[in-house]
């Protein structure tokens, strides 16, 4: 298999190309224009089409028609650009359209800087547009995740007929490393019996999420809740890291996460039990990760780039049985992995502990 | 010989088939349907020249037209 | 005897939701008839609007998809990109296609993306109950401008076909009326043209139609085809605004 060295959003593009993703929309934004520009450098040869919309309004629709059809279909934006995305996000949500949506993101609120952040966590996770539905969010940590995630986000799109988001950020996506183009994995077999393509020897099709009738409309939430549960059942992914004998866990996922294996690695070294789980799956958050530690762990602190967002969902995971902290850092800021370690031999009291 | 037909399902009463009728045979009717509208109904059928004016202007496309 | 006019293919058999007398309906037809004339229904994907033109996505009998409120066009730019061998077309009021999704309806048109728009204009917003529109006619009282649409305050109305018109990608604006039986016909006249000119793979179309709304103008349908015509007409660019050389040899 080849081995290439690639920009983190070139990956993603290239990923989305041998996923068999047919169309692209998309309007540029820092720091995800590299994904709208590689590709519509590498999709139309293909036989693929990448339109520059009118502003990410017009991308994340043109996305929605197009995922009618049952074609591939991604688009890439950052931060504010997704909150303009969000509008049509709910609606293909809704019309359980299968889509792939690349979030670089950049610190905000507002129009922000373009550092790394998480603070689109909560609007990731927790909805982000109206209504009340879910996304699968999928948080790479290096480029062959970007790689491998996206991927396999148009196969989890397909599957459950649901918008996948890959939460990248700034760093993620600026980043030059090399990245195994591994093949397309076995795509799911998935039903088409939905998409609008022509009445041609069927009834007529309607995708919309219109519903006025209130006995209907529960109807629809329920189906989509129940989706959303067997989500929740089956496809929660994490990695950890040292947990094993772990008196103490870091939690992060995406850049931090990666940052926070050099954190467990020094406290090894200096005698500290630290572990790290790192959530892959945003949503589904992996809440079965924490089932071994809740009664045995000292502490927990999750390391992330916004005001403590995640932490929230780690707090419910563990039931409050432990103390959960945040060390953060803001504003397109990164921690060291030096500075996590001050911070968790600091709130549990550890700098006693001798270096082995 | 021409008919017109008024289906009484699709029918609102609005009333711009009476305006526009040439031979003024239609009228608001005494029946009600299911929507609880007076539909509308030809009052002289013998007069109908099938010009199907009523139909072309129904905005509920309730009126078939027979020649 | 022979039937001389028939409900039409294009249409399924659920009878409008609209109030009585008003015209969507008519407008409706139009299409349907021209869907089934073209014998296009089974490869055509429609894309309804927000408001009560989206109700269309129930009485057409082709394919549907119900685009978020002004997204019409990229819905179905997205739809058409994807599949271009298909038919595709928007139905949507003026709030729609003129305020909420004039950025989409003004790109679609300068990248002559290959669909056919439907701009049903009537002055007003019906579904919400009558508040101003882009289109609302200059001292025109509506429930948010109940002392009459003020220039001062709220600007002239928006002729948005003559906008639309003077865009390159754009290759055939028409702006028609369903006030009598003649107009009705001239109107399905152009609506058959634009989707003609989408098979031909021209560019983009639009039809701008102008409608009654009796509920919310407060007036009978008879009288609202009267004020239609001596108020609405005279102020809009009425006929054919855009035919390229290229239309007129269809």
């Amino acid at each position: 298999m080849e081995k290439v060295l690639l920009k983190g959003n070139e990956i993603i593009g290239e990923a989305a190309i041998r996923s068999g993703c047919k169309l692209f929309f998309g309007y540029p934004i820092t720091p995800s224009t590299e994904v709208v520009e590689y590709l519509s450098k590498h999709l139309p040869p293909k036989g693929g089409t990448v339109l520059q919309a009118e502003d990410e309004i017009g991308a994340i629709n043109m996305c929605y028609g197009a995922a009618c059809t049952g074609s591939r279909v991604m688009t890439a934006s950052s931060s504010p650009g997704i909150s303009l995305k969000q509008e049509g996000i709910s609606y293909s949500a809704a019309a359980e359209l299968p889509m792939v949506i690349v979030n670089v993101n950049r610190c905000g609120p507002g129009l922000g800087g373009l550092g790394p952040a998480q603070s689109d966590y909560f609007q990731s996770v927790k909805g982000g547009g109206h209504g009340d539905y879910r996304l699968i969010v999928l948080a790479p940590s290096k480029a062959q995740e970007l790689y491998d995630f996206t991927m396999e986000a148009f196969d989890m799109a397909d599957k459950y007929r649901n918008p996948v988001l890959i939460l990248s950020d700034g760093f993620l996506g600026q980043t030059m490393e090399p990245v195994v183009l591994k093949d397309r994995p076995e795509p799911p077999k998935v039903d088409r019996n939905w998409v609008v393509n022509g009445a041609k020897g069927r009834k007529k099709r309607i995708l919309a999420s219109y519903s006025l009738t209130n006995e209907i409309g529960e109807a629809n939430n329920q189906r989509w809740e129940a989706k959303y549960k067997e989500i929740q059942e089956k496809e929660q992914r994490w990695e950890e890291f040292y947990t094993e004998d772990a008196e103490y866990l870091l939690v992060s996922y995406g850049t931090t996460g990666r940052i926070c294996k050099s954190t467990v690695l020094n406290a090894r070294k200096k005698g500290i039990k630290l572990g790290l789980i790192r959530p892959i799956t945003l949503w589904p958050y992996p809440e079965k990760a924490f089932i071994p530690y809740k009664e045995k762990v000292k502490g927990m602190v999750t390391i992330e780039l916004n005001t403590g967002q995640m932490i929230e969902d780690v707090k419910l995971a563990v039931e409050c049985k432990m103390p959960v902290h945040l060390y953060r850092r803001q504003g397109g800021m990164l921690p060291t992995e030096h500075e996590i370690l001050d911070y968790v031999e600091d709130i549990f009291s550890l700098t006693a502990v001798e270096e082995v | 010989m021409a008919k017109v037909d008024v289906l009484e399902k699709y029918c609102k009463s609005c009333g711009l088939c009476i305006d526009v009728c040439p031979k003024k045979i239609l009228a608001i009717g005494d029946k009600t349907n299911q929507k609880g509208y007076f539909t509308v109904a030809c009052k002289d059928q013998e007069k109908c020249i099938g010009c199907a004016l009523c139909a072309t202007v129904c905005p509920d496309v309730a009126i078939e037209v027979y020649k | 005897m022979e039937k001389v006019f028939a409900r039409t293919k294009g249409l399924t058999d659920i009878p409008f939701s609209f109030c009585p007398g008003c015209t969507h309906g008519t407008i409706m037809r139009l299409v349907a008839e021209v869907l089934e004339e073209l014998n296009i229904i089974e490869d055509t994907i429609g894309i309804s609007p927000v408001g009560c033109a989206g109700f269309c996505q129930d009485f057409f009998s082709c394919d549907f998809v119900g685009a978020p409120h002004g997204r019409a066009q990229a819905v179905g730019i997205g739809v058409k990109r994807a599949l271009p061998d298909r038919m595709v077309f928007t139905y949507q009021g003026d709030g729609d296609i003129a305020a909420i999704g004039t950025q989409h309806a003004i790109h679609a048109a300068a990248r002559g993306e290959k669909i056919t728009s439907i701009m049903v204009n009537n002055a007003i917003y019906g579904m919400t109950g009558g508040q101003m529109a882009p289109t609302t006619l200059e001292g025109m009282k509506t429930s948010t401008s109940p002392y009459g649409r003020n220039p001062l305050v709220d600007g002239l109305p928006m002729d948005f076909p003559k906008i639309i018109a003077n865009l390159e990608g754009a290759v055939y604006v028409a702006s028609v009326s369903v006030d009598t039986p003649k107009n009705i016909q001239q109107a399905k006249k152009a609506i058959k043209k634009a989707f003609k000119v989408q098979q031909a793979g021209l560019g983009f179309a639009l039809v701008s139609v102008l409608s009654t709304c009796p509920t919310n103008w407060g007036m009978t349908p008879v009288d609202s085809l009267k004020w239609l015509r001596e108020n609405m007409m005279p102020v809009y660019a009425m006929g054919e605004l855009k035919v390229t050389e290229e239309v007129k040899s269809l």
